[in-house]
């Protein structure tokens, strides 16, 4: 088996999870310059959410055709109405407030959050039904399974739509218009309340899709995935260049290739020091390059020092 | 204790030299009181609050005085402790001095903050506070990690039996009989934390009304402003971070020798975001309020105990566990605080007012001391 090609396929995989959640950040980050910290609690609700719902149903006998966009549709609709919330409550009232100040409420959200689906859920792993039978298929030496392929499917389906509703349409014309210019958009009869609200239930909608996907890569949820996870989708949108859609998705996809080529070669490169646990530590590490070397990041351009 | 009572006592020596004597007092005679009162775990309880009192005011430098967000905190205070604990323990069979290795354990510490912060404080704010996050987690990854192929962190077993502090031979954990009192380990500790807050505190002040301090406060203010002042912004930002670190690595080692035991559990990020906290709900930047925010958040989880046998009486069955209540109160604390009260619960009276210009009291102590500037 080619290894080489197998971690590049597995990479291509994760990256597209990590540039789904990245879209997230780079969204609000693009419109309001704050770090969304609750952002990868958000991926965390949407999967704890729709893995409850799809064992509640497969256990009432709903084929899975219907069960997995119940289940879908469901975590859409509790990680929209969470995100609207959080924006209303922790970042509305913030927004001319010193820069640290969203940024705190922000940490504070994402526990509060956390603890939440703790005592929600439990502490324990809820571990994705096994509705899909997995089928393994052979490409030029290495292996592709079917849910693969299904969540590289429905990423870019939905990244497509992100592209489209951003580019194409008035409410993206208007979130453009607010990423460059607050004031001025309000000026030009922009609601800006309103694109800044559509902005979140866009991203919430787009972190639903993404805890599915996670929770069906890994086969269980939990409650505190969501951190690490965010913390790493966001180190690709720092990567691909904050504020940037493409470059998110770049990012994300090349955090996703590297980590998973880093955690597969590391014990060769450094004599069997370090091993594959390292894994982790990529995400940072790169985060910490690109913001040292480059801080607009691969396709941003703007210069990250604003002040 | 400066700053503890209204500057108007200070002016009379004697109500303030007799305020100082009562206060005296009453921390000598605390342990005790506490103990009468609580019990023996309740000592250690407040042994905890003044190690995180020397914590907090550490990364109060960094975030309070210098207005740079430190998220990897935690990374500082997790070097100094396995510093410590590698080097005065069966792990490697070391059994160094302790008063020789807390102070080389806050130096070390100090040289992770230089190395960390030289490359990134360039930064904006916020990408900074991503950046020490990120750093504090490669921290614990190492330490959970570092146990193959050479054992040196003991990997999330963590070390174990780690030399207790000793003074003049006597290890401090074991009980004393000094001037007819019995003095047990907690108590003993709580006076050795005393003293080192109390030097702790009395550096931060030193510190916060210093010509560092001062650029600290400009840069905090006005980055640009302040560089345009002549203030060589890099340079102080980085000795924040830096003394910041120092703390933090001094209470590293500190509670490695009081407890005994580090394992990487006790450096994640939620532990950053708890002296955060501190830090913010006390009042950032300002001493006393830092010290009250530490002291709070230490004693409030302990105080959650009670709301486990609360909810069966009142429910009949505990439907929340109480350790669960407890960073889930600090997540809404940290939001509540922000949104109602960013000042903090005791802010400095000049924060206070830059952030509340028309509060009425206020502008009356200004004009009074305008009053009091032009007799």
């Amino acid at each position: 088996m080619d290894v080489l090609l197998q971690q590049l396929i597995n990479g291509l995989i994760l990256g597209s999870l990590y540039a789904l959640v990245a879209l997230g950040y780079t969204m609000v980050y693009g419109i309001l310059e704050l770090i969304n910290f609750a952002h990868g609690e958000i991926v965390m609700v949407g999967a704890m959410v729709s893995v409850s719902v799809l064992v509640a149903l497969t256990a009432a006998g709903v084929p899975v055709a219907l069960a997995l966009p119940l289940a879908l549709a469901a975590a859409v609709v509790v990680c929209v109405v969470t995100g609207v919330l959080v924006e209303r409550v922790a970042y509305r009232p913030l927004r001319n407030a010193p820069r640290l100040a969203p940024l705190i409420t922000a940490i504070g959200v994402s526990i509060v959050l956390q603890n939440l689906a703790m005592i929600f859920w439990g502490r324990q792993y809820l571990s994705f039904p096994p509705v899909i039978e997995v089928q393994v298929y052979a490409v030029l030496g290495a292996t592709v399974s079917n849910i693969q392929i299904l969540i590289l499917v429905v990423a870019a389906l939905t990244m497509g739509g992100l592209l489209l509703l951003v580019n194409r349409t008035r409410l993206g014309r208007a979130m453009r218009a607010t990423a460059q210019n607050r004031e001025v958009a309000g000026l030009m009869g922009v609601d800006v309340n309103r694109v800044i609200a559509a902005t979140f239930i866009v991203g919430s909608a787009l972190a639903a899709v993404a805890g599915l996907l996670i929770a069906s890569y890994y086969g269980i949820a939990h409650y505190n995935m969501g951190f690490i996870l965010g913390l790493k989708a966001f180190s690709a949108a720092v990567l691909g260049g904050i504020g940037n859609i493409p470059g998110a998705l770049l990012g994300g996809l090349l955090l996703g290739v590297i980590e998973s080529l880093g955690a597969g070669y590391i014990g060769d490169l450094t004599g069997g020091f370090l091993g594959s646990h390292y894994q982790d530590i990529f995400a940072f590490l790169i985060l910490i390059l690109v913001l040292t070397f480059r801080p607009s990041g691969l396709l941003g351009e703007r210069v990250a020092d604003r002040a | 204790m400066i700053g503890l009572l209204p500057d108007r006592l200070y002016r009379d020596r004697r109500i303030a030299w007799a305020a100082f004597g009562v206060l005296a007092v009453l921390l000598i005679a605390l342990p005790f009181l506490v103990e009468a009162g609580l019990g023996r775990t309740w000592v250690r309880i407040l042994d905890f609050a003044m190690l995180y009192v020397m914590l907090a005011l550490g990364l109060n430098i960094v975030v309070g005085f210098a207005g740079l967000l430190d998220l990897g905190y935690v990374a500082f205070y997790a070097v100094g402790a396995y510093f410590y604990a590698i080097l005065a323990s069966p792990q490697f069979g070391l059994h160094l001095p302790f008063w020789v290795l807390l102070p080389m354990g806050a130096g070390i510490a100090c040289l992770f903050g230089v190395l960390l912060g030289a490359p990134t404080l360039r930064l904006r704010g916020d990408y900074l506070a991503i950046v020490t996050l990120g750093f504090g987690e490669i921290i614990r990854i190492f330490l959970n990690n570092l146990n193959a192929p050479v054992n040196v962190t003991n990997g999330p077993q963590g070390i174990n039996m780690i030399d207790p502090v000793r003074l003049g031979g006597h290890a401090l954990t074991r009980p004393i009989e000094l001037f007819g009192v019995q003095i047990s380990g907690p108590h003993a500790h709580y006076y050795l934390f005393l003293g080192l807050t109390l030097l702790v505190i009395f550096a931060a002040i030193r510190l916060q009304h210093s010509r560092i301090g001062r650029a600290w406060a400009a840069i905090r203010e006005d980055e640009v402003a302040a560089e345009a002042m002549g203030i060589h912004t890099r340079n102080v930002k980085l000795l924040a971070f830096a003394m910041g670190a120092t703390f933090g690595g001094l209470g590293g080692g500190l509670f490695a020798a009081f407890q005994g035991f580090v394992s990487p559990e006790s450096f994640t990020l939620m532990e950053s975001i708890m002296i955060l906290c501190m830090v913010v709900l006390g009042g950032m930047g300002h001493i006393p309020g830092v010290i009250l925010g530490a002291v709070l958040l230490t004693m409030l989880p302990e105080a959650l105990r009670y709301v486990g046998p609360l909810q069966q009486e009142l429910i009949g069955r505990v439907a929340v566990d109480p350790a669960d209540l407890r960073m889930l109160l600090f997540g809404v604390a940290l939001v509540l605080v922000m949104l109602f009260r960013p000042q903090g619960l005791w802010p400095s009276p000049v924060r206070a007012r830059e952030l509340h210009p028309d509060n009425p009291d206020q502008v009356r102590q200004e004009q009074e001391s305008l009053y009091d500037a032009e007799r």
